[in-house]
């Protein structure tokens, strides 16, 4: 299959500006022309006509479980999920057992995925050795080895010294790092929002407060280092003040939010379904709310799913006890698509947010249909109402609070390097 | 009533109040009689699934259920469902399949008995989950003031103590602003949860001004089992500032009566001398507390072709003798 013409399709391509009615022609993975009414002799067509064509969608958080807890996930079934939910390429977090703190680490999981995942994976190195919070990792052999940015994620650093070093020495490979700003003594026991509904339920309140003190030392730590710092999954109104005023003093703080604190409030709690229980926690109202209009606002500069996936005999237990984290490759799309829908982002706009701006953050290939780009290409039906059932799903997991829910929007199919990997009629296609 | 869940006061509707309180009343009768029991629940199984610890709640669930002659199972799980390596889906499962008749169920973590309620056939009883809710301690607490002053409508209701980890609280906040009553929470700053007058209570940090003029003043009782991360200072401190004694009682109504859940911290949350004699009405609590647990699985695990009424009529003249 060395040509594939994308035909008849409404060409959505933020980094050259571009949503028309357009054809594109692939050769040997790349994109090789862009044009109008384009005819290519021999080569594979997929007719596009009433679905977008974008450059794939670029996941910067998600959750692999490989190595090491391979009955929630691995490369194989996590990329099979991202395919199928429209994205070409996911940056893995370093919470695997081992921790992705070696460049060994790292390399298996580069090894494996190029065996097993239909998707491209970009393993996220650990920025301190066994999530520890203590001693860096060695982050020029790791980048070397193929990381693309460092974080600790959930495992906060909490001492302030150790942050400003990891910041400090980030600068030294150029990579991004990461932060899930939560201050763990704040947070205490905390396993939902602090606001009416935890006052209601009688369970623990984590409040907003937790995740803005952090991010207020890591914008002080990054003004003093220059670092690049990445702020992920920023869940409150107050985040995105201090933010905005960063961002305004120069400082290089960029951020994402996930779909489910862009469309779930505290309020989903309410049922004790654990799949409701993520860190950072749901939030109020007001809080979505000023997401939806920070990430319009270009605030918060991409999404992600922080695709969490955990067995469900793991999260059938108490609240308190359920492991936080929820499904979001394949349901992440269609959640989102919201925003189109309610005028929040144009469709170019939401397409820049999944795709262009994670690939320009991370320094990523892709994000661009751009003739001599490769060829990792999404075709989206914005208007195709099926339902989700998280069982049926590619996904090993079925931790979703969307299972059994009508959806709207999905992705017809995906092509990585060039190979449709996915169809919607065909499902995964691997060789 | 028959086949529901009582997870909570929040879910009743006043009448559904009224109508427990009614039951319990008729149920008085039957723990003054030499022979305590009447054959209402005779081969029925009662099963008491306790997760945490607790002598009171569960001897009075089972009480009750012994007076209606249900057989009853108490079941003790210590440690969580993790620690465990079982899942409370399948606690539940592994109970349904001995067909209980109804399930007591008291977690120390909010939610339990509405997730085992999703699977189980049986109905649920919730004797306490977490911080969330204590539906019996609360309508226990409305029947003894019904006992006591007659009414609920137009009664100021003043609840001290650490509110944002009390169930009991909550509870009673839910039942008692039912039932038309003023609820007022009182307490230090660390122990009111945010936005607590959402649940259309006021809340005051200075005791006095919440007792003033209460016709029922009740102390929750307070966790002194570790100060480290404590919502108080010292014992000492939370005892002169929020303790109850007589001197400071003076500022609620001259026929204010007194309510503590038990157990008491004598000196701390109330002062000795108020836990014994009235206006403390603490005692009642606990008899009303077995008569109202019977009416409750009375009602939910009784005969499906009998109104409440008719199986009241049915005990008053059929115990045992």
């Amino acid at each position: 299959m060395a040509r594939l013409l994308i035909r008849n399709g409404r060409m959505i391509d933020p980094s050259q500006g571009l949503d028309a009615r357009l054809d594109c022609l692939v050769e040997e993975g790349r994109v090789v022309a862009v044009d109008a009414d384009l005819a290519a002799e021999g080569a594979e067509i997929l007719d596009a006509e009433g679905a977008w064509v974008a450059p794939g969608f670029i996941d910067v958080h998600s959750h692999l479980r490989e190595p090491g807890q391979e009955y929630k996930e691995d490369l194989a079934s996590g990329g099979r999920a991202a395919v199928a939910g429209g994205f070409t390429q996911l940056a893995c977090m370093a919470n695997t057992d081992p921790v992705n703190d070696d460049p060994s680490v790292t390399k298996y999981i580069l090894d494996r995925a190029e065996q097993d995942s239909p998707a491209r994976i970009r393993p996220i190195a650990a920025a301190t050795r066994g999530l520890e919070g203590r001693v860096m990792t060695e982050m020029v052999a790791l980048k070397a080895a193929g990381a693309v940015a460092f974080s600790d994620d959930g495992a906060t650093i909490m001492d302030s010294s150790v942050m400003r070093r990891v910041l400090e020495y980030s600068t030294l490979v150029a990579a991004p790092v990461i932060v899930h700003a939560e201050d763990c003594h704040l947070r205490g026991p905390g396993v939902i929002n602090e606001g009416p509904v935890s006052t209601r339920l009688g369970l623990p309140g984590n409040p907003v407060a937790a995740e803005e003190v952090m991010i207020a030392r890591d914008i002080r730590l990054a003004k003093l280092t220059g670092a690049h710092l990445h702020i992920a999954h920023v869940s409150s109104a107050g985040s995105i003040d201090l933010i905005r005023r960063a961002r305004e003093e120069g400082v290089r703080v960029t951020s994402e939010v996930t779909p489910h604190h862009l469309s779930l409030t505290d309020e989903a709690t309410m049922t004790f379904d654990t799949s409701t229980r993520v860190a950072p926690p749901l939030r109020s109202a007001a809080d979505v709310q000023a997401l939806r209009a920070a990430l319009a606002e270009g605030v918060i500069d991409v999404m992600a799913t922080d695709h969490a996936p955990h067995a469900s005999y793991e999260k059938e237990v108490e609240f308190t006890e359920a492991p936080p984290g929820m499904l979001g490759l394949e349901t992440a799309l269609a959640v989102t698509l919201d925003l189109v829908r309610d005028e929040t982002l144009s469709p170019i706009e939401f397409v820049r947010r999944w795709s262009t701006n994670p690939a320009r953050l991370f320094e990523l290939e892709g994000g661009s249909l751009s003739v001599g780009s490769p060829a990792d290409i999404v075709l989206i039906n914005p208007d195709c109402v099926w339902t989700y059932d998280a069982a049926q799903g590619f996904s090993k997991s079925r931790n979703s609070p969307w299972t059994g829910q009508q959806m709207t929007g999905r992705a017809v199919a995906t092509i990585v390097n060039g190979r449709v990997v996915y169809h919607k009629d065909r499902g995964v296609l691997i060789q | 009533m028959i086949g529901r869940d009582i997870l909570g006061i929040e879910d009743l509707s006043r009448l559904d109040i009224e109508l427990i309180l009614e039951t319990a009343e008729r149920m008085q009768e039957i723990g003054t009689r030499e022979v305590k029991k009447v054959p209402t629940l005779r081969g029925r199984t009662l099963i008491n699934l306790f997760f945490e610890p607790s002598t009171r709640t569960q001897t009075s669930f089972e009480i009750a259920g012994k007076r209606l002659a249900a057989d009853v199972v108490n079941f003790s799980v210590s440690g969580s469902s993790v620690s465990k390596r079982e899942t409370l889906l399948d606690t539940a499962k592994t109970l349904d399949a001995m067909d209980p008749d109804v399930v007591v169920v008291r977690h120390k973590v909010a939610g339990v008995p509405h997730r085992l309620a999703e699977v189980l056939k049986a109905p649920v009883i919730n004797a306490g989950d977490g911080a969330h809710e204590h539906p019996s301690q609360a309508l226990l607490d409305m029947l003894t003031v019904m006992e006591q002053k007659g009414r609920i409508e137009g009664l100021t209701v003043t609840i001290i103590g650490d509110i944002a980890h009390s169930r009991v609280a909550r509870s009673n906040i839910y039942g008692f602003s039912k039932l038309g009553a003023e609820v007022r929470v009182a307490g230090p700053p660390t122990m009111l949860p945010p936005d607590i007058e959402a649940l259309g209570v006021k809340a005051y940090t200075n005791l006095r001004e919440a007792i003033e003029g209460a016709d029922v003043v009740m102390a929750l009782r307070i966790q002194m089992e570790r100060l480290e991360g404590a919502c108080f200072p010292s014992v000492r401190e939370y005892a002169a500032t929020f303790g109850l004694d007589r001197a400071k009682l003076r500022a609620a109504k001259d026929d204010a009566i007194v309510m503590h859940p038990g157990p008491v911290n004598r000196g701390v949350e109330l002062a000795h001398e108020l836990a014994d004699h009235r206006p403390s009405v603490i005692l009642d609590q606990v008899r009303n507390g077995v008569a109202l647990r019977m009416a409750l699985l009375y009602l939910v695990a009784g005969r499906p072709k009998l109104d409440a009424s008719a199986g009241a009529d049915e005990m008053a003249g059929g115990g045992e003798r």
